[in-house]
Parts: structure tokens; C-alpha cells; sequence
């Protein structure tokens, strides 16, 4: 019986150079970092306005943050893995051995799907939804809390992995026998199983908490066809982390029981079924890909609209279109392996689907473009990564169209070209629209705009460097590169993978153009200071200060109508100038601070860890602590706080920027 | 959550606004609503679990299957007990919203002592298999009977936990509106739990032992 476990001091990758480097300057970094935060003493602050607040707003910006860390690391074994296939040629080895090359695709593909985009997104939908909606938080704040917690946990423990034995060699995703104990004896897909596991409960929380949110607190007069798009499609997204997310914990559970305890769901004997896995899985995995460009698409509808100068066009059709597509995202599932041999009939069904569910989405590109249409365009950072995106993801959607066609993807299936294809979708998409939020709702979340200066200068290094990063990677399919090689013997691909090279290196120029825009704002602050209102925006987060109270709205707005604020701008512009209306301000009732979140991702580490290393006793005491944790939850007494109605009226004194609406 | 509503004399008021527009729900509606939201991501993760046993059903590899194993009286009487808690458990709702304490407390114990029943019953007969060699690593079958009869069950054993906190929540704090919500969603919660074991029911045992 040894009381750590399969832990020791093996481990830990001594003789890796790459590795211990790697783990060593994170862990220098991190050290750095707190002792920094120690010695200035912003320790207390932090704990009581950003770590224990249950605001969605804060709890937003910390998953962008999260997710931006992330985007780092991601991209960072990208680089590496485009630098090894530029050289792995004919009987070169490149510098990566095959056991860390294995590692890298995992950890990339994992990280930046789970730990990027997903946070990104889910940020994005925290900080904006609420407000859009009139409302002054989420339906469940402590559960936000909670959810961002275990989000951070399943982080943590991936990048533990780095250090502290290693990741999944079986790819993203996973699929048996090799995921199963047999094939893969090491902690690798243990790690990745935890991670999923407590970060997918983390998101289900968030999922729970949208819909209800959504449909249960909106603004008095927020009718449901007067929901900014935004709205619709990250409660499209959240519908579909309900229904998709119970699906991947089920399937990662019947993994973990495979591993742990010896049952036979994927493995080879005991008649498991293997194939099994790959369906449960991409029941899950496709409503994702959706989760994770639905809320694009409602930012790309903001964005579009408001730098237009016109109202969104065929508001209604891009309503429908969402919720069609969030139907119809559950019975695509099976063109991600029409090469399983589930017979013709079958394969052109769901081929037919694949090719149906792209009709909505072109609805959408066209009502942009017809947005655009007649509108006196104002070229600023956001509305050029939504053109960026147009175009991109245009190509992407077309080269899926292909691959839905079963004999077509028989020859692509598991090529470069499928690669090229999804990175082209996702970073065209789901990325391109993040950035476009980013700089969007920035002013709002921080009272100043980023450099439009260095943030033109990202946007350009990002489009042409994924055009140099991808197209080769097409080529290089059609020619019969598949996707996850260490190194190859033909050396005509080269030319095209070094090309590839390239142009991650010029997006690595536009990420680092987005590090310089960060800082030079930050510096410029007072420059770049704005109102309420900076963009000249149509919904209702542009109504209140930027950055917002903790209460977002001093007075619950009055919704009449699609476009809140825009048309309360207009009426003003009409009517003739009134004497400002004495405005009465009653006390608010704002949900406690609580350490629940926290308290409960310190234990989730601590279980997740445990379990990974089957150091059963830590396990033990961790679930422990999680439940007495919950409990405590339970047994409190304050649940909420009063905020006293003067000083409302002193923080709209203060900004009499407020507009009523 | 507090509503202050705007006094805009601008645009008269309508006299009633439609259900969609009319503000923020009350407290009671959210919470309840959202717990619903749960349960059906709950039965989503169920019917996962579902699939994959109607997947592996008959992939015993040379092992037992229901028909020799499943022991019908023992599992008639494990779906008595569970129904019989469900009642109880509407007893228990009636006498909350009547705010009689001391028939809360009876109804609850009723219910509790009916699910450890079931429990008992579910871990005999999970022993029983086990003792003859037809453990959950004997076959895929049997790996997907135990994951889901025993999700199931964790699910009854949770329910259970909780009962027992809401008790003494009910002691310490008496009928609050936290307290409320939550014994709304316990029973929410319990009676989920019997439409999944009509189910469970119904495909593992019924169509188990027709095979």
C-alpha cells in the first residue's frame, strides 16, 4: 500500500529539456506573478472583488483571461508541432520524439477546443448577456462562481500535466482501444478524462444557469422578439450544453470505468464496443462545434449592425436560422466517420443533413452582407474581423459541404484537408468572433477602447497568416498527408508544410501585435477613456456606464421595442428637449460574495489529482471537502446584500453618462 | 430579485403585458425553472447510458444474461418501495405547503426508509450477481447493466443525502423560502428519479427477462 499512489519522483520528466524548460519557466512565471500580487499587497482585493464575487460581469472577465493564457499555450504546441513537421522530412526525425509529439496534439487540440474556445465563449456570454437583457445578474450567481472554478480546475490539471507525469497520447479525442488501459497504461488519459470531466460539470452549471437566465429574467417589456441576437444565439448555444454535455460526461464515466475498474464498454474483449465511444462522443462533439460558433455568429450580428448603422437585417430569419441550426445540430453526427462502414443508406442520410444544416447558416452570412448593404460602414477593429470572417468562413463552410459527401470524404477522412477544414471553420468562426467581441465590449468592461492601431495590425498578421498556416494544409490533404504525423517519407509535402510554418509565424506576429495593444491601451488609458456609449450602440449594455456598477442598471430599464437603446436615441432626437426628469432610486438587492467557487475548485483539484494518481485516501478527503463545502453553502445564513439607494444616487451623479431607457 | 420598475410617463403603460414581457421572474419560478433545466440534462445523461445498454445488451461473451440473473420478485418489490417513496413524497409536499412540521417529518422518514429499502434490495442483488461470478467485468452486458442500474442508484443515494440535510435544514432554519425552493426541487428531484426507474424498469428487467 504506498500512500502516493503510482506517484513518485519519476514522474517528473528530468531528462526532457523541453519539458523541464517549458514547466520550469511556468512555474517561475506563476511564482513571480504572486509574489508580485503578495508584496504589493493586492492579496485582500483581490480575494474580495475578483476571486469570491458572484458578479457575472467579474466572473466574464475571468474566463477571458483564463481563456487568453490558454490561447498562449495552445498555440505554443502548435508552433511546435508546425516546426517539426517543416523538418521531419524524408529520414529526418525532427527534434520532438514520437511519445512528445503524440503529447503535443493531444494537449493542443484539448486545450484550445476545452480550455479556449470554451471559456472564451462562455466569458464572452457572462459578461454581455446579462446586460443585453436589462438584468442586473445571472439567474444562479453562486453556480457562475462555481462553474468558473471547476472550469479553471480542469485548466489546472492539464497544465499539471505538464510537469507531473504526462498528457493523453490518443488525440483530443480519445477514441478506444488505444484510450483504454491496455494500449494506454500511463496517467495521460486519466489526466485528460478528469480534466474533461470536472470542467464539462463546470460548463453544464453554465449551461443551466444561460437558459434560465434567458428565459425566466429579462427586463420588463424584453419580449422574446426583442432579444438582441446576441441573446438568441447564447441561448441556442446553452440549450445545446444541456442536452450535449450530460452525453460526454456519460461517455467519459463509461471510459473511466473501462480504465478504473476493469469494465468492458470500448475494450476489445468482453465484446465491448469501440465504436460505441465514437458516436456517444460526436453525439456530444458536434452540437459543440455549434456551441462554440453560435455565440460568434450573435457577435458578428452586433458588431455588424451597430458599425453599419442600421438595424440587423431579417432579424427574424436569424432567429430562426439559430434555432434550426440548434435542432438540426443532433442528427449531423455521423459524417465525422462515415468511414465506419455503417452501411450506404445511413451515410447518405446523414450526408443529406450536413448538407441541409449549412442552408441556415448561409441565411445568416447573407442577411450580414445585406446588413452591410446601404449602410455607412465605419471600419473599425471589430467590424474587420467580421469581414475577415465572411470570407474565411465561407471557404471553410464549402469545404465541408464536400465532406459531406460520403464517396468524397472516404478519400479526405483523417487528411490534412479535415484539418484544414475545421481550423479553418473554428478560427474563421468561433476565433475571428471572439476577437471581434473582444474589442467590442472591451470599453464597456473597462471604461477605456484598445489601440485601434495594433489591433488593425493583429488583424491583418492573423487573416494572412491563417491563409498561409491553412490553404497548404488543404494541398497537403488532397495529396494524402493524413493528420497526426511525427514525420513523413514524402518529401514533396515539405515545401507546402514549411509554408505552413510560415504563416504560424505570422500569426504568432498578430498575437504578439494583440500583447502590444493590451499593454499600450492599458498605458494610454486616460487617452483612450470613453462613455457609456462609445460605439454609438443599439442595445441595452451601451445604456450604462462603462465600466458598469456592480448593480448594471440604477433603474430596471423599459424595453418597447427591438434595438433598446437605438430607439430611445431616436425618440430623444425627435422630441424637443425636456428638463431631465427627477429620477428616484430605490435600494437593490445584490446576491453575497461567496468563496463557495473557490473553495469548491480547491477540492476538485486536490480529488481530480488524486484520482488520476489512485491515491485513494486524497480522493476521499477531497470529495469530503467538496460536500462539507456545499453544505456550508447550504447552512448559510445572508444571502443577499442591500445596496442603500444613496449610494446609487451617488454613483449616477458621478456618471451622469447613464442613458434612461 | 428586486424589481424597480421605471416610471416613464413618455408611453402610457400598457394595462397587461404579454407573458414574455413582462420582467423578471420571481424567485420561486427561477429556481424551480432552472431545476427542471437540470433534471432534463440529467435524463439526457441517462438515455446516454440507456444507448449504450441497448447497444451491448446481448453482448454477454459467453457469460450469463438476464434471463438466468435478474430476480423478478426482488425487483418488483425494489419498484414498489420507490413508487410507494414517490407518494409519501407528495404527502410530504402538502404538508409542507400547509406548514405542518410534524407531518413533514413523518412523511420524510416514510420516504427515506422506502428508498434505503430499495437500496438494500439493489446492493443484495448486485451482490448476489457478483458472488456467481457475474460481475460488471464479466461481459459488456453486464458492465452496462451495473453502470446504469447503479447510476440509478447513486442517484437514489444522493436523494437520500439530501432528504437528510433538508430535515435538518427544516429543523434549524424552519420552512424559509430557501428552504422551500429546495424542498421543491428535492421532490422534483425524487419524482425524476421514479420516471427513470419506470424505464430502467421496463428495458432492463421486463425486456431482459422476455429475450
Amino acid at each position: 500500500m504506498n500512500l502516493l499512489g503510482k506517484l513518485d519522483w519519476s514522474a517528473i520528466p528530468f531528462d526532457q529539456p523541453i519539458i523541464m524548460g517549458a514547466s520550469g519557466g511556468v512555474v517561475l512565471v506563476i511564482v513571480l506573478i504572486l509574489s508580485w500580487v503578495t508584496l504589493k499587497g493586492y492579496v485582500p482585493y483581490l480575494w474580495r472583488e475578483w476571486i469570491t464575487s458572484v458578479d457575472h460581469k467579474r466572473i466574464g472577465i475571468m474566463y477571458i483571461i483564463l481563456a487568453l493564457i490558454m490561447l498562449l499555450r495552445g498555440f505554443a504546441d502548435a508552433i511546435m508541432m508546425r516546426a517539426q513537421q517543416a523538418v521531419a522530412a524524408g529520414g529526418a526525425q525532427g527534434y520532438l520524439p514520437p511519445e512528445h509529439f503524440d503529447q503535443i496534439f493531444s494537449a493542443h487540440g484539448t486545450i484550445m477546443i476545452f480550455f479556449m474556445a470554451m471559456p472564451f465563449v462562455i466569458g464572452m456570454m457572462n459578461f454581455v448577456v446579462p446586460l443585453q437583457l436589462g438584468v442586473r445578474d445571472m439567474a444562479f450567481p453562486t453556480l457562475n462562481s462555481v462553474a468558473l472554478g471547476l472550469t479553471a480546475s480542469g485548466i489546472l490539471l492539464t497544465n499539471i500535466s505538464l510537469a507531473v507525469g504526462e498528457f493523453s497520447k490518443a488525440g483530443w479525442v480519445a477514441y478506444p482501444p488505444l484510450s483504454e488501459l491496455q494500449f494506454s497504461p500511463g496517467v495521460g488519459v486519466d489526466y485528460y478524462l478528469w480534466a474533461l470531466q470536472i470542467s464539462g460539470v463546470g460548463t453544464l452549471m453554465t449551461g443551466i444557469n444561460f437558459v434560465a437566465t434567458i428565459l425566466k429574467t429579462r427586463a420588463p417589456g424584453m419580449g422574446y422578439m426583442r432579444m438582441p441576437v446576441f441573446c438568441w444565439t447564447s441561448l441556442a448555444a446553452n440549450l445545446l450544453i444541456v442536452a450535449a454535455f450530460p452525453v460526454l460526461t456519460a461517455t467519459l464515466a463509461m471510459l473511466l470505468l473501462d480504465r478504473y475498474l476493469g469494465f468492458h464498454f470500448f475494450t476489445i474483449d468482453g465484446q465491448g464496443n469501440a465504436m460505441m465511444y465514437v458516436n456517444l462522443f460526436w453525439v456530444w462533439g458536434h452540437p459543440e462545434v455549434y456551441i462554440l460558433v453560435l455565440p460568434a455568429f450573435g457577435i458578428f450580428s452586433e458588431v455588424v449592425s451597430t458599425f453599419s448603422g442600421k438595424p440587423l437585417f431579417g432579424y427574424r430569419s436569424m432567429v430562426a436560422a439559430t434555432m434550426a441550426i440548434c435542432v438540426l445540430s443532433f442528427i449531423v453526427w455521423l459524417h465525422h466517420f462515415f468511414t465506419m462502414g455503417a452501411g450506404a443508406n445511413v451515410n447518405g442520410f446523414f450526408g443529406v443533413m450536413t448538407m441541409i444544416i449549412a442552408v441556415p447558416t448561409g441565411v445568416k452570412v447573407f442577411n450580414w452582407l445585406f446588413t452591410m448593404y446601404g449602410g455607412r460602414i465605419r471600419f473599425t477593429v471589430p467590424i474587420l474581423w467580421s469581414i475577415g470572417f465572411m470570407v474565411t468562413f465561407v471557404i471553410g463552410g464549402m469545404t465541408g459541404v464536400l465532406m459531406a459527401v460520403p464517396p468524397a470524404d472516404f478519400q479526405l477522412h483523417n487528411s490534412l484537408f479535415l484539418i484544414a477544414h475545421f481550423h479553418n471553420v473554428i478560427i474563421g468562426g468561433t476565433v475571428f468572433g471572439l476577437m471581434a467581441g473582444y474589442n467590442y465590449w472591451f470599453p464597456k468592461a473597462f471604461g477605456f477602447k484598445l489601440d485601434e492601431r495594433w489591433g488593425r495590425a493583429s488583424f491583418w498578421c492573423w487573416l494572412i497568416g491563417f491563409y498561409i498556416a491553412f490553404m497548404p494544409l488543404y494541398a497537403l490533404g488532397l495529396m494524402g498527408m493524413t493528420r497526426r504525423m511525427q514525420h513523413y517519407e514524402v518529401v514533396s509535402w515539405q515545401p507546402w508544410l514549411v509554408a505552413a510554418a510560415v504563416g504560424v509565424v505570422i500569426i504568432l506576429v498578430g498575437i504578439v501585435c494583440q500583447v502590444i495593444q493590451l499593454v499600450v491601451s492599458i498605458r494610454d488609458r486616460e487617452q483612450l477613456k470613453v462613455t457609456a456609449d462609445p460605439w454609438n450602440g443599439r442595445t441595452l449594455e451601451w445604456a450604462t456606464a462603462s465600466p458598469p456598477p456592480a448593480w448594471n442598471f440604477s433603474v430596471l430599464p423599459q424595453v418597447k421595442g427591438l434595438d433598446a437603446l437605438w430607439s430611445k436615441k431616436q425618440r430623444e432626437r425627435t422630441q424637443q428637449a425636456q428638463p431631465p426628469k427627477e429620477r428616484k432610486f430605490e435600494p437593490i438587492e445584490m446576491p453575497k460574495n461567496s468563496a463557495t467557487g473557490f473553495i469548491t475548485a480547491f477540492f476538485a483539484v486536490v480529488t481530480g489529482f488524486a484520482l488520476i494518481w489512485h491515491i485513494w485516501w486524497m480522493a476521499g478527503a477531497g470529495a469530503i471537502g467538496i460536500s462539507l463545502t456545499m453544505l456550508a453553502f447550504a447552512f448559510r445564513n445572508e444571502e443577499e446584500i442591500k445596496i442603500p439607494a444613496e449610494q446609487i444616487a451617488r454613483f449616477e451623479q458621478a456618471n451622469q453618462a447613464e442613458i434612461a431607457v | 430579485m428586486n424589481i424597480a420598475v421605471a416610471v416613464d410617463d413618455e408611453v402610457a403603460q400598457e394595462a397587461r403585458l404579454s407573458a414574455s414581457e413582462a420582467g423578471p421572474a420571481t424567485k420561486r419560478i427561477v429556481v424551480g425553472y432552472g431545476f427542471w433545466i437540470f433534471l432534463l440534462s440529467d435524463i439526457v445523461m441517462f438515455a446516454a447510458i440507456f444507448a449504450a445498454y441497448a447497444v451491448l445488451a446481448h453482448a454477454t461473451a459467453g457469460g450469463p444474461s438476464g434471463v438466468q440473473l435478474f430476480n423478478q420478485r426482488s425487483v418488483a418489490i425494489e419498484t414498489g418501495c420507490l413508487l410507494a417513496s414517490s407518494y409519501t413524497c407528495g404527502m410530504m409536499s402538502l404538508a409542507i405547503s400547509s406548514r405542518r412540521y410534524a407531518v413533514t417529518y413523518l412523511a420524510a422518514l416514510i420516504t427515506f426508509v422506502l428508498g434505503a429499502a430499495f437500496l438494500v434490495l439493489e446492493v443484495r442483488e448486485f451482490a448476489g450477481m457478483i458472488a456467481v461470478g457475474a460481475g460488471p467485468q464479466r461481459s459488456a452486458f453486464l458492465s452496462a447493466f451495473f453502470t446504469l442500474v447503479g447510476c440509478h442508484g447513486l442517484h437514489v443515494t444522493a436523494g437520500l443525502v439530501w432528504l437528510a440535510v433538508m430535515m435538518a435544514q427544516v429543523a434549524i432554519k424552519g420552512f424559509r423560502a430557501t428552504v422551500e425552493r429546495r424542498l421543491l426541487c428535492f421532490s422534483l428531484f425524487w419524482h425524476a428519479l421514479d420516471i427513470v426507474w419506470v424505464w430502467l424498469f421496463t428495458v432492463v428487467y421486463l425486456m431482459g427477462v422476455l429475450s
